[in-house]
């Protein structure tokens, strides 16, 4: 696609990531690019994966991406950034939350969580190719730790080098007036954190 | 906005002053969109078929106005939609059917492209959220100046993503006299003959004017090598795919299909290709006017498609490479799970003690994640209402193996209220020997908390009559000493009303009464209400894992509560703690 990047949020329901993609189409279409955004609904919310997909370009046609053809992945959880993998184009670039959440088989004792998949990936994509980012961690020293999203977008902003518009004061405008500050910092956080 | 977002838009700059639903994904934002344009009165119904006829009265009546349901949801509303199509319109009459290619969080993936051949309707299909907006607005007045029902058909991605929208103005809605007509609107072997010979002939009316609508739109590109013939979302992935190296025929009128455009394409392009997700609807429409195409021989009819399918099936080309990441495997599943305090949660443990005593027949809702691990509870699950009923043909065929174990159905109080009731009433009125369990939990909870009979207040914030689901089981006339009213995260009592129900014979009723874990006026009321596990009592033991909650963790040989925040404190792990080393605080 001309001037524009396939990518790819994905997290465990709870997480943020659909007002993360929101922020982030809202701000894209002001630098003008057109914008397609794709989110499944439905089983997803009881605990399982969450998927959003973002395209943006000149201009964009079908809303979902293929395997190979995400640009950028966003892993609002470590296991979730590595099971994306399929997606990731070539040379195309993950950034992951050291967050761990336990699925159900891990929580029973059924199945092991896999604490170095990021080491992995690294060793897969090239260690260039993997941006880890603490934004749990950074949104628990923040006061809230339900700001990890917007932690994220600060670095995701940073590594897709689309700064061209006021994004402190795009979500500022975004996310509810009691938080607002809080998120602004956080945005600046993350930004700060690539 | 989403394609919901702005069909909820069309519907308000065309004035419509109706609108009906039942929830079901990926269609549920469409009315809840709806109902924030106060100029439309927006209701839920106890199911499609409901919607959808009073729908009709409203456009019978003359007002503009609209069903929408999720293509399951059709199924239940084929009954009006077949008549109503006889009978055409007084104001204009859309419904709305949100296809789920690829099963995203539906039971079947069917193709309701075909209801409208079935139907004699009118058919639109947009392929992105302007198109919702603008087609949805012009389905209308199609449906008026054809005196035809539309079928507005969209799918998951076209629901689902969201794209750039310019808004219109909205048309003051112009209601249109009702002036009876009985032969017209009411369909009786005679007037129904009739209505026939007349929706022919606007079939035909309607096909003349596809022939020259802006929604089929001809692009003629590459020198016309190749050309292909598509419509809705699959026209997005050809594009994607293809770019401006190919002609197009992008059909926004699919039924009745413009005969002699697709032939004037045909004629035009050396190999044609017919792209579409799921049947070869489009590609039937070609090959009955004797044209060459391709067609589902190339794209199948599995799942939904993307630019890479489109692309790889129709040439050489290869899929983008990925990266071999072996670690793949090692990660494990994330299966959707009951939420912490979910009510179902206690119901299906206590099942789960009783599982080789009964056959497990499900429903529609949340309560098929039931059919997993740890509880395996649900083995068949058919359709929406099918968990009363199933079990009145289940227990005829376990009676004549001599198989003693009892069909247990269960179902929640929207679909009881659903279709469920009607189930019910023939349960009653044989005395199945079966388990007919009700799971209230005040709310349609799977596809977001929906109102329902069951609450006191209407989509619009309206005060509105709140039924009660055990007065209409009593209602039934059934002894009430085969009705148990039970809390399902007290054990001892859902226990004792499981097994009771399982060694008495005849019909037995369990109705089990605990509000959505996620429901708001319960989160306030619950507030800092949590459990906590005393790590010097807790002996590893495990076993108040097996209730299989999300806010419970298992560390180093002792569980303890992972999340306090998702805790509500609903008491089943204590439970199960031989030890007493878990307590409720914050009560």
């Amino acid at each position: 696609m001309a001037n524009g990047k396939n990518i790819i949020l994905v997290g465990v329901g709870g997480q943020g990531t659909i007002l993360t993609t929101k922020i982030l189409s809202a701000g894209l279409t002001e630098l003008g690019y057109d914008v397609k955004m794709s989110e499944i609904h439905g089983m997803s919310q009881r605990g399982g994966t969450v998927t959003t997909q973002l395209k943006y370009g000149d201009k964009v046609y079908a809303p979902n991406i293929g395997d190979g053809e995400a640009d950028v992945i966003v892993g609002f959880e470590k296991s979730e950034a590595a099971r994306a993998i399929p997606y990731l184009r070539i040379g195309g670039t993950v950034i992951a939350d050291e967050r761990e959440i336990y699925s159900m088989p891990v929580l029973t004792g059924a199945a092991e969580y896999p604490h170095g998949i990021l080491d992995d990936l690294k060793k897969t994509v090239g260690e260039d190719h993997v941006k880890v980012i603490d934004a749990f961690a950074k949104a628990e020293e923040l006061g809230n730790t339900r700001v990890q999203n917007i932690v994220l977008l600060g670095a995701l902003v940073k590594v897709l080098g689309i700064e061209g518009i006021d994004w402190v004061e795009l979500v500022g405008k975004m996310v509810p007036a009691k938080v607002r500050d809080l998120n602004i910092e956080a945005y600046k956080q993350g930004f700060a954190m690539v | 906005m989403s394609g919901n977002e702005a069909v909820a838009r069309g519907a308000y700059e065309a004035g419509v002053l109706w609108a009906s639903a039942y929830p079901g994904t990926p269609s549920t934002e469409i009315l809840e969109n709806t109902a924030k344009y106060k100029e439309i009165h927006s209701q839920w119904s106890n199911n499609e078929k409901v919607a959808l006829e009073t729908a009709c009265g409203a456009s019978i009546g003359g007002e503009r106005a609209f069903a929408a349901m999720k293509h399951v949801g059709l199924n239940v509303a084929a009954d009006p939609l077949m008549t109503i199509a006889y009978e055409g319109v007084n104001g204009g009459l859309v419904v709305i059917t949100a296809d789920d290619p690829g099963c995203h969080s539906s039971q079947n993936e069917q193709d309701n492209r075909n209801y409208a051949t079935l139907g004699k309707v009118l058919m639109l299909e947009p392929s992105d959220s302007q198109e919702c907006k603008d087609m949805f607005k012009l389905a209308f007045e199609m449906s008026e100046r054809f005196d035809m029902v539309v079928l507005f058909r969209m799918t998951t991605r076209v629901c689902h993503s969201k794209s750039i929208v310019e808004l219109g103005e909205r048309q003051e809605p112009k209601i249109k006299k009702y002036v009876s007509d009985k032969m017209k609107f009411a369909m009786l072997p005679a007037s129904a003959r009739l209505r026939h010979i007349a929706i022919e002939e606007n079939l035909e009316k309607a096909r003349a004017y596809a022939e020259t609508s802006p929604l089929n739109i001809v692009e003629y590109n590459g020198d016309n090598k190749v050309g292909i013939i598509t419509s809705g979302i699959s026209y997005q992935h050809c594009r994607e795919a293809f770019g401006d190296t190919v002609s197009y025929l992008k059909l926004g009128i699919t039924n009745p299909l413009a005969d002699n455009l697709i032939k004037e394409f045909c004629e035009k392009c050396e190999t044609v290709h017919v792209v579409e997700e799921g049947d070869g609807y489009l590609e039937i429409g070609v090959r009955h006017l004797k044209l060459d195409c391709t067609g589902k021989e190339l794209i199948t009819c599995q799942g939904e498609l993307t630019a890479e399918i489109v692309k790889t099936s129709l040439t050489e080309a290869k899929s983008e490479p990925t990266y071999d990441f072996p670690q793949l495997k090692d990660i494990p599943a994330r299966p959707p799970v009951f939420c912490a305090g979910c009510p179902h949660r206690g119901f299906f443990y206590s099942m789960s003690k009783f599982r080789d005593k009964v056959v497990g027949m499900g429903d529609i809702g949340c309560y098929g994640l039931g059919w997993q691990e740890p509880f395996n509870c649900e083995e068949t699950c058919v359709c929406m209402d099918a968990g009363t009923s199933t079990t009145i043909g289940m227990a005829n065929a376990l009676k004549n193996q001599d198989d003693t174990r009892k069909p247990l159905g269960f179902q929640g109080d929207s679909t009881f209220f659903h279709g469920g009731l009607t189930g019910f009433i023939d349960a009653v009125h044989y005395n199945t020997n079966a388990i007919l369990c009700i799971l209230d939990n005040d709310i349609t909870a799977m596809t977001g908390h929906q109102l329902n009979a069951a609450n006191d207040t209407g989509l619009m914030g309206e005060p509105v009559h709140k039924l009660n689901v055990t007065d209409m089981i009593y209602a039934t006339g059934i002894d009430k000493d085969r009705v148990a009213v039970v809390d399902p995260m007290n054990q001892a009592e859902m226990d004792g009303a499981l097994k009771h129900a399982i060694e008495t014979d005849g019909l037995q009723v369990i109705v089990t009464k605990y509000p959505c874990a996620l429901l708001k006026w319960d989160i306030q009321q619950r507030a800092g209400r949590h459990c906590v596990i005393d790590a010097d009592k807790c002996v590893g033991c495990k076993m108040c894992m097996k209730v299989a909650c999300p806010a419970l963790a298992f560390d180093d040989g002792k569980a303890h509560i992972a999340d306090p925040a998702a805790c509500t404190g609903c008491g089943l792990c204590m439970q199960n703690c031989k030890v007493g080393a878990i307590t409720k605080v914050g009560e």
